[in-house]
């Protein structure tokens, strides 16, 4: 279990240590079975060189394969380039340790933690493209809040695809928790509406709000998505907690895209990266800091409802330069 | 955003390329980066990248274009040829059985689309003629059995499942239930799972054996980035897959990773997935996806559903005005009707030239419901009003907007659209319209 405590019982400085370890050891794992990491090429390039212009060139295009995109690979060049300068570098190894601070420090811009809660109910909302994985970072997120004892309910506000309300229910009842529901091809606004009433009602701690998926370029869907925002926030009296843009790390550039527009149609307050445990991927996140200002919060990490991770973009970016095949 | 600025300074390069006389290898050179930079932001897989700069190059500085009269456009129609023959070059369907039932497995990784794809097919094959079944093999995500059987009620095709059994005994048992039933193709739709997972691929070879699979089908997302070869390649290896499709391209996803698993893979991509209705899959036309890539939009494609809606006179008539940006609203009442057979406006929009470079799409979108009420405040216009919209002031809106049964509202907001339309059209249009010559094709006359 990898998460701040937000409920109850505080976690202590011996358990975060603990968990940043586990972390560590999953994200690791993943980037192993590949064996071919992004930096492990960053490894290959820097070991036994000396800094030069054809250096920082491959190193973009290191960058660039991991999904970074060619502005923010450009972009972390500039600031190695400057640096090496300035701090008059010539071995390239160092360049390595050099440009993990970059990442993290651009990983860092935004706060990374989950709001902590001061108002019950505690609400969340999760959206996203088709298929990135809200419903089961939900789930996820639902069963880590039950653990720390806070009453939890969800709302099914995927109305429209086929199975989506029955997929929430599974979870709900897997886990625990307590489910608003409406008939399939109902109005999610509705759906909404009647979640925040009933966690009101209820004194519940923590409202989770599944939404459907929908490609950002739909403008009608997405001005929904907007309406169910203000609903929510109306009958809250005040803004959620969270809204989370749910990235699959496999997204290549079109996640910016993704960013962007879900960032016009509602207050986006972080990122949620599923799906981390394949193989070495989600450099786009980097991206997503450097352009859109956005944070990722949360991590995800296999289909099951304990697969959650908060983020941590030290333990990410060192899971990246992990040395591959050592132990550690 | 960088994605927009690079499409627009792709065009703005060929652009540049096209008025030149004669080109050296500096001009060359230059209009390679752009290009490259093009296909990485589209998601092209780097390797596949440099492979192909590197050929274009070659070609480009030979002799076929530096003699050439028109240079620019030689460089730009290499570029097109050589990656639409990256992607295929020609159509590739998918391959029944010669005794039947043809069974096809679709797999993916999670949430790339197979479980849509597969009702999608299904639909498709229908409409042929065919008498398909339906498989529930994804045993592992909650309620995916039960979305393949709301889709299945919903396109009246049967659905085979045995609840959470075994994957393989259920490919199994639908094997012999097809055969008992007369269904002629056979359509499996299995979990989604990570290439990585040895255990769950074994899985799928052990279907593949079992049912004996005809065509296996590699469902991939348009938005995945460089790790798209990676999956691909892995699924090819240990399945030797039949084709791909192509899911969620109504978006604005570039599609890179299509260019690049084809080019790794060796294997074609079949179809594409262009909405989550059941009927929104096609056939992938290679041409076509090369200019998308490219972020040169896809006047084929808009060309040929206008031919297919209206005649070809008409049609070319609207493509030369959607170019000119001077359609009237009498244009527009004329295309409304026509519009409605080519699909959502939006969709339509998408295949057009430097779409990414428009920031105003919001409210541009046209809700097929809408359509009803539009058509019905264009007809309460005199002609002269459809002519000359801007004539239109407050009491003729009100008088419309009576006559219609609509709202004065309702009209204001067609007005508007209109104007940014045309604003949009003329936008995007802008940079072609310099050029003397006209034609349907800007890059490729
Ligand atoms: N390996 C892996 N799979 C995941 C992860 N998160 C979600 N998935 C899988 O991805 C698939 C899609 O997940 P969903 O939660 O249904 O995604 P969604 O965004 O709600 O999808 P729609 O509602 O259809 O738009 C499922 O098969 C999940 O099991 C993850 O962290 N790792
Ligand atoms: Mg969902």
């Amino acid at each position: 279990m990898v998460w701040k405590r937000m409920f109850g019982a505080k976690s202590s400085p011996e358990d975060l240590e603990r968990e940043k370890k586990g972390l560590l050891q999953k994200l690791r794992l993943g980037l192993e079975k590949t064996k071919q990491g992004f930096i492990q090429k960053v490894d290959d390039l820097t070991s036994g060189r000396r800094v030069d212009e054809n250096l920082f060139q491959e190193l973009e295009e290191v960058l660039i394969q991991g999904d970074c995109g060619v502005n923010t690979a450009l972009y972390l060049v500039e600031q190695l380039r400057a640096r090496s300068r300035e701090e008059k570098v010539t071995d390239a190894s160092q360049l390595k340790k050099m440009l993990a601070e970059e990442m993290v420090r651009l990983l860092e811009r935004k706060p990374t933690d989950l709001k902590m809660p001061t108002e019950k109910p505690y609400v969340i909302m999760m959206v996203g493209v088709n298929g990135v994985g809200k419903t089961t970072t939900i789930a996820k997120l639902a069963h880590r809040f039950k653990q720390e004892k806070a009453k939890v309910i969800l709302a099914a506000g995927d109305t429209f695809r086929a199975g989506a309300v029955e997929q929430l229910e599974v979870w709900a009842n897997r886990i625990g928790v307590e489910l608003v529901a409406h008939q399939a091809g109902s109005d999610p606004a509705a759906v909404a509406f009647d979640a925040v009433n009933a966690a009101k009602a209820r004194d519940s701690d923590v409202l989770i709000l599944d939404t459907a998926g929908r490609l950002q370029t739909k403008v009608n869907l997405m001005t929904e998505l907007g309406k169910v925002q203000r609903v929510v926030a109306r009958e809250l009296g005040r803004d959620l907690d969270e809204i989370l843009l749910v990235v699959d790390a496999g997204t290549g550039q079109n996640a910016l895209s993704q960013g962007k527009l879900f960032q016009e149609a509602v207050s986006l307050t972080g990122v949620a990266l599923t799906k981390l445990d394949g193989t070495a991927k989600g450099g786009i996140v980097l991206a997503l800091a450097n352009e859109l200002d956005l944070a990722v919060k949360l991590v995800g990490v296999g289909e099951q409802y304990d697969d959650l991770q908060d983020f941590d973009p030290e333990a990410f970016v060192q899971a990246l330069f992990a040395p591959l095949n050592r132990s550690g | 955003m960088p994605f927009q600025n690079l499409s627009s300074r792709l065009q703005g390069v060929l652009h540049r390329l096209r008025g030149k006389g004669r080109l050296n290898e500096k001009d060359v050179d230059e209009s390679l980066r752009e290009i490259r930079l093009a296909l990485l932001e589209a998601d092209v897989n780097f390797k596949v990248v440099r492979d192909f700069i590197a050929q274009i190059r070659e070609r480009a500085v030979g002799h076929e274009v530096l003699g050439s009269l028109t240079p620019g456009q030689q460089v730009i129609r290499i570029v097109n040829e050589e990656l639409t023959e990256l992607m295929g070059g020609t159509q590739a369907k998918l391959s029944l059985a010669s005794q039947p039932p043809t069974v096809v497995m679709i797999v993916g990784l999670q949430g790339s689309g197979k479980t849509t794809t597969a009702a999608k097919l299904a639909n498709l094959f229908r409409g042929r003629g065919h008498r398909p079944l339906l498989v529930a093999a994804d045993v592992y995500r909650p309620a995916a059995i039960k979305q393949l059987k709301v889709l299945g009620e919903q396109i009246e095709v049967p659905v085979f499942s045995m609840g959470e059994a075994n994957p393989v005994d259920i490919a199994k048992g639908a094997l012999s239930h097809a055969r008992n039933n007369n269904n002629d193709l056979i359509l499996i739709d299995t979990a989604g799972r990570l290439h990585i997972d040895q255990g769950l691929m074994s899985e799928l070879v052990q279907i593949k054996e079992t049912a004996q699979v005809h065509e296996i089908l590699l469902v991939v997302d348009a938005m995945t980035g460089q790790d798209a070869v990676n999956v691909a390649q892995t699924f090819n290896q240990e399945l030797d897959l039949g084709g791909l499709v192509l899911t969620k391209l109504d978006g604005d996803a570039r599609g890179g990773a299509a260019l690049s698993v084809k080019a790794v893979t060796g294997k074609p991509i079949k179809f594409v997935g262009v909405s989550e209705k059941i009927d929104g899959i096609e056939s992938f036309h290679p041409d076509r996806m090369a200019s998308r890539i490219l972020g040169m939009g896809d006047m084929l494609t808009l060309i040929e559903k206008a031919v297919a809606a209206v005649d070809e006179e008409k049609a070319e008539k609207m493509a030369a005005k959607l170019q000119e940006a001077e359609f009237t609203l009498e244009d527009f009442q004329d295309q409304l009707e026509q519009m409605k057979q080519m699909g959502p406006l939006d969709q339509i929009m998408n295949l057009l030239p430097g779409i990414g470079n428009i920031k105003h799409l919001k409210g541009l979108e046209v809700d097929d419901s809408h359509l009803k009420k539009i058509e019905a405040i264009i007809a309460s216009m005199t002609p002269e009003e459809r002519r000359r919209p801007q004539i239109i002031k407050g009491s003729r809106r009100r008088r419309i907007a009576l006559g219609s049964g609509t709202r004065v509202q309702d009209v204001n907001r067609l007005l508007k659209q209109y104007n940014q339309t045309r604003q949009m059209l003329k936008q995007f249009m802008g940079p072609q319209k310099r050029q003397k010559k006209k034609g349907m094709f800007p890059f490729f006359q």
